[in-house]
């Protein structure tokens, strides 16, 4: 390794942001209590759009390596970054109303949302076991606050104490993992192990180790059977909190989650692809059928992610490039729809307080036809019905899975999207068939209806015809990184 | 005429959509100005696509088998095409839809009075997608249009439908898109196998033979489901009862095609050895609903019931004369398929009308119509008469080119289907009897007042077109001629060698 300065254009995305943070930090110290939050999350909001500018510089570049390999930039770490900086965006611009209204408005959560987002970054660009697990760590912690940041109340307190040990366990077990692979290969570089490793027969410690490190991964992407912690966390964190959970760290965690079996054990991929079948096929079915009973619309968000993930990672399972790129493409709509769900759901107020129930939406279209437009956009493209965007994610991943031969996987997850649209298909039932109950209070924030309308447009038939061909054609640029 | 020509059928899809946006746009919706404006805006987008379709088909080249009114776009991915266009088989399906779809507006004038505006557009949006099933040339497109009209449907059936709705739009929503995942899944096998999402360029594909049992399978679950054959039939009935009148035309007007249509541009031609070996099942299933649910149909109290299961039957026909795989039988079922767009859905609009007036669908609340509602007897005979088959009528010529091809297939076949005109009458004519003659005791039903001039205005095209299919039914059958021939070559790999008895 040499001692010059390694080369830092490769991460400056990442070193805005971290100074970034940093500057938000002082700022939000430094000034009237009062203004301190309006303040931070303006300029919080500035810094994301800035780190984005700065990463989009970076698009025409070929892969680089700094750190001594720690980190990589390439075209899908460009496109998985600008996923999450969209996720962290939109769960800024949604915040401020409510947290001011729930008197929860510090500063700290910019700072935190900053923090955790560099984290992601970090994650997206790992090309090291330890790289990796600083920026996992780095975005965790952060998280963990954040779903307590309410603290005065129990359940939140109570999704952030969850979250912390669930979480801290499988960072242990993905810490263990990282230390066998070590021991049995001798590097935990991504580039080394992909090209050292020969087969599996003859290294089970490697194989253990892998499968402990996924089982990490798994957790942090929520996927059965490591999903236990995603209801309770999304049900007790404060809504504008659970709706940065469920977007953004789900991409930034799928992402990492490709780049570690894509990128540094391609030659074990008939091993770790049965795990991934399994994960897959095993979420998709717990997200459509305990979903069913669920009369919180937080939970039922939290089972249908799970579902999600079960139909992202059916891409991964391919362990191709065509569904590296089915992946990618499922999670920007995926990210669209996620967003626009809470967006709606952070709507649902009345008489100063939030309501969470299903019921609770009850005529909504007779009380509020335009937003109930929009939720029924987000439930029918949620459920994958053709000529919304979501279709267009599960048509890509299905068609991944049937290219790598993985039939019973894509006839399980066919099925298991029936079984989900009965209860997205509840969610609109409620809102158009049933009778109105009393209005919700009329939307004063204007980001917010804004985050609403471009989020239901996105996943609109308008879409078919002006942000599907961009979006397939960047997917397939990004999943280049891996051809 | 070029420029009409390249852009006919998106301007058709178009049409309807910049009517929603427009309805969007009117403020409020309980005044009846506002009422009136946006049933005016309906109506004319309608009638504007039905004059979209009668150049369309004035325009239509009946000497060819090709693709017309042909758009292609590259769309996105890699194969997946915006490609329109369309030929003898499904040109008349977009003009039925058309046609249907100002009579089924007018329908509503005073029948739908809440959330109007929702209502509208729900239908407009239906139209839309309707017409892309029947020109859609591309298998994404096709089934993008195909399971997207499920959206509007359900919600048709479950805010303006009737006591029982929500169970009814479930039923009818996620038995459909069970049916259809199946059949995702296989197109996506077969874009991956040939490389193209293009139905004319698949159809040219030849899929290995073990791989075409599959495909056929998949493609079956979802037609089966939409046709619907029995067993899976069981949705219709509940759908057709709860859904609001004019939810119901549509279901039965076109939604129904959409079943035989996809036998016809996808089973067949695409996969033509499965569509021999196991042609057998759908005739299996087909005759067991032409005489089961006849018989069901008899037996029914309530208008809407019967005549839904009369709909099980008759589509029974049109699976049995599509995979007769010969000219006639093909040709009998798409024109069935066309008389029964018209006949059901003008049955269906029979029933809103008394509907409307006595608010009850059971027969027994009725009888004697013929007293005091003249013009209403005269009309509802008439369709009856189609429905049962009646020389002269539209029923009659899809029937009998059905009962000779099955004849020309297997004897057996048809004997069993002759049972089902047989039942067909019976069950058509015992509703009539109930219904319109006998004596006019009850003080209600004594009450009700004969057709308003509305109520004529939608009736009148129907009759007529009943009349016309029946009397000449060359100019329907002449546009089909070609593409049923290019249809056969493209299906008879393994027939002529057997299936001959």
């Amino acid at each position: 390794m040499t001692s010059e300065l390694p080369i830092l254009t490769a991460a400056m995305p990442e070193i805005v942001l971290a100074l970034g943070a940093m500057v938000l930090l002082m700022v939000g110290v430094f000034s009237d209590k009062k203004k301190a939050f309006d303040i931070t999350n303006k300029l919080g909001m500035v810094l994301i759009v800035l780190v984005g500018i700065v990463l989009l510089t970076q698009v025409d570049a070929s892969r680089q390596l700094t750190f001594g390999g720690m980190f990589v930039s390439d075209s899908f770490a460009i496109y998985a970054k600008v996923l999450v900086l969209i996720g962290s965006l939109a769960a800024l611009f949604m915040a401020s109303r409510y947290l001011q209204s729930e008197n929860i408005a510090r500063f700290e959560f910019v700072v935190l949302v900053a923090l955790a987002t560099l984290g992601m970054m970090l994650m997206i660009s790992a090309n090291n076991l330890l790289s990796l697990y600083i920026g996992l760590e780095l975005q965790s912690l952060s998280l963990y606050v954040l779903a307590a940041i309410n603290r005065d109340r129990a359940r939140s307190t109570e999704a952030g104490l969850k979250y912390f040990v669930l979480g801290a366990l499988s960072s242990g077990m993905l810490l263990y993992g990282v230390s066998l692979i070590y021991g049995f290969t001798g590097t935990t570089d991504f580039d080394l192990l992909a090209s050292s490793y020969l087969a599996a027969g003859d290294n089970l410690g490697l194989i253990v180790g892998l499968v402990f490190v996924m089982a990490g991964l798994a957790f942090k992407v929520s996927a059965v059977p490591f999903h236990m912690w995603t209801p309770d966390v999304y049900e007790g964190a404060p809504t504008p909190v659970t709706a940065f959970f469920a977007a953004a760290p789900k991409v930034a965690a799928l992402a990492l989650f490709t780049r570690v079996v894509m990128g540094a054990f391609p030659t074990l991929s008939t091993e770790w692809s049965q795990i991934i079948v399994f994960m897959s096929m095993a979420s998709m079915l717990v997200g459509a059928f305990f979903a069913l009973r669920q009369t919180n619309i937080k939970r039922l968000m939290a089972y249908s992610s799970i579902g999600h993930v079960g139909f992202a990672l059916m891409g991964l399972a391919a362990g191709t490039v065509g569904g590296i790129e089915a992946l990618l493409v499922y999670l920007a709509i995926y990210l669209t729809m996620t967003v626009g769900s809470f967006g709606i759901i952070l709507t649902m107020r009345r008489g100063e307080k939030m309501v969470e129930k299903v019921e609770d939406l009850a005529g909504l279209s007779q009380n509020n036809l335009p937003m109930a437009i929009a939720f029924a956009v987000f439930m029918f493209s949620l459920a994958g019905i053709p000529g919304l965007a979501g279709f267009i994610g599960k048509w890509y991943v299905v068609m991944a899975a049937v290219n790598a031969h993985l039939m019973p996987l894509a006839v399980v997850g066919v099925l298991a999207s029936v079984v989900s649209a009965f209860y997205y298909l509840r969610v609109i039932k409620v809102m158009f068939f049933d009778d109105p109950a009393t209005p919700f209070e009329p939307v004063e924030s204007r980001s917010l209806k804004g985050v609403i309308l471009v989020n239901a447009l996105i996943n609109s038939p308008l879409s078919y015809f002006f942000l599907i061909g961009p979006l397939v054609t960047a997917a397939a640029w990004a999943a280049g990184a891996f051809a | 005429m070029s420029f009409l020509e390249n852009n006919l059928l998106s301007m058709m899809m178009l049409i309807p959509l910049v009517g929603a946006m427009t309805l969007l746009m009117i403020k409020g919706q309980d005044s009846d100005d506002a009422k009136l404006n946006i049933r005016a805006v309906t109506l004319l987008c309608t009638i504007l696509v039905f004059i979209g379709s009668i150049i369309l088909w004035y325009n239509f080249d009946n000497s060819t088998a090709d693709y017309q009114f042909v758009e292609n776009y590259a769309w996105f991915g890699d194969t997946i095409r915006y490609h329109l266009g369309v030929d003898g088989i499904s040109m008349l399906f977009v003009v039925l839809t058309a046609f249907l779809m100002p009579i089924v507006i007018l329908s509503t004038w005073e029948a739908v009075d809440t959330r109007l505006k929702e209502f509208m557009i729900a239908f407009l949006l239906l139209e839309t997608l309707m017409i892309g099933v029947f020109s859609a040339l591309d298998i994404f497109l096709f089934y993008v249009f195909f399971e997207g009209g499920l959206i509007p449907m359900f919600l048709i059936i479950g805010v303006w439908g009737g006591a029982n709705r929500i169970y009814a739009s479930y039923k009818f929503f996620l038995y459909t898109l069970l049916g259809s995942v199946l059949m995702l899944v296989a197109m996506l096998w077969m874009v991956l196998e040939s490389g193209t999402a293009d139905i004319p360029s698949l159809m040219n594909y030849s899929f290995s033979a073990e791989a075409q049992t599959w495909l056929w399978l998949a493609f079956f679950a979802s037609f089966a489901v939409k046709m619907p054959m029995w067993p899976v039939h069981t949705w219709l009935p509940d759908a057709h009862v709860q859904a609001p009148t004019a939810g119901s035309v549509i279901l039965a007007g076109v939604l129904l095609k959409m079943g035989g249509y996809g036998f016809l541009r996808f089973s067949l031609p695409m996969f033509p050895d499965a569509t021999n070996d196991l042609a057998w099942i759908v005739f299996g299933l087909s005759l067991i609903a032409v005489i089961y649910t006849s018989l069901v149909a008899l037996v029914q109290s309530d208008m809407k019931k019967l005549i839904a299961y009369s709909s099980v039957a008759h589509m029974g026909f049109v699976t049995i004369g599509i995979f007769t795989l010969n000219q006639q039988g093909i040709e009998g079922s798409i024109f069935q398929m066309l008389s029964h767009g018209i006949v059901s859905a003008a049955l269906f609009l029979c029933v809103g009308v008394v509907y409307d007036r006595l608010h009850t669908r059971e027969i027994d609340r009725y009888g004697g119509l013929s007293i005091n509602m003249k013009r209403y007897a005269v009309i509802f005979v008439i369709f009856t008469m189609a429905s049962v088959g009646l020389p002269g009528t539209s029923g009659f010529v899809g029937e009998v080119l059905v009962l000779f091809g099955a004849f020309e297939y297997n004897s057996w076949v048809a004997f069993f289907a002759s049972f089902g005109v047989v039942l067909g009458a019976a069950y058509m004519l015992w509703l009539t009897r109930r219904l319109i003659f006998g004596d006019l005791v009850k003080d209600d039903v004594k009450a009700m007042p004969d057709l308003s001039a509305r109520e004529m205005l939608m009736f009148l095209p129907l009759i007529a077109v009943v009349f016309w299919m029946g009397i000449y039914p060359n100019s329907f059958l002449e546009p089909m001629h070609k593409s049923v021939e290019k249809l056969m070559t493209q299906t008879s790999v393994a027939h002529t060698a057997t299936h001959k008895e």
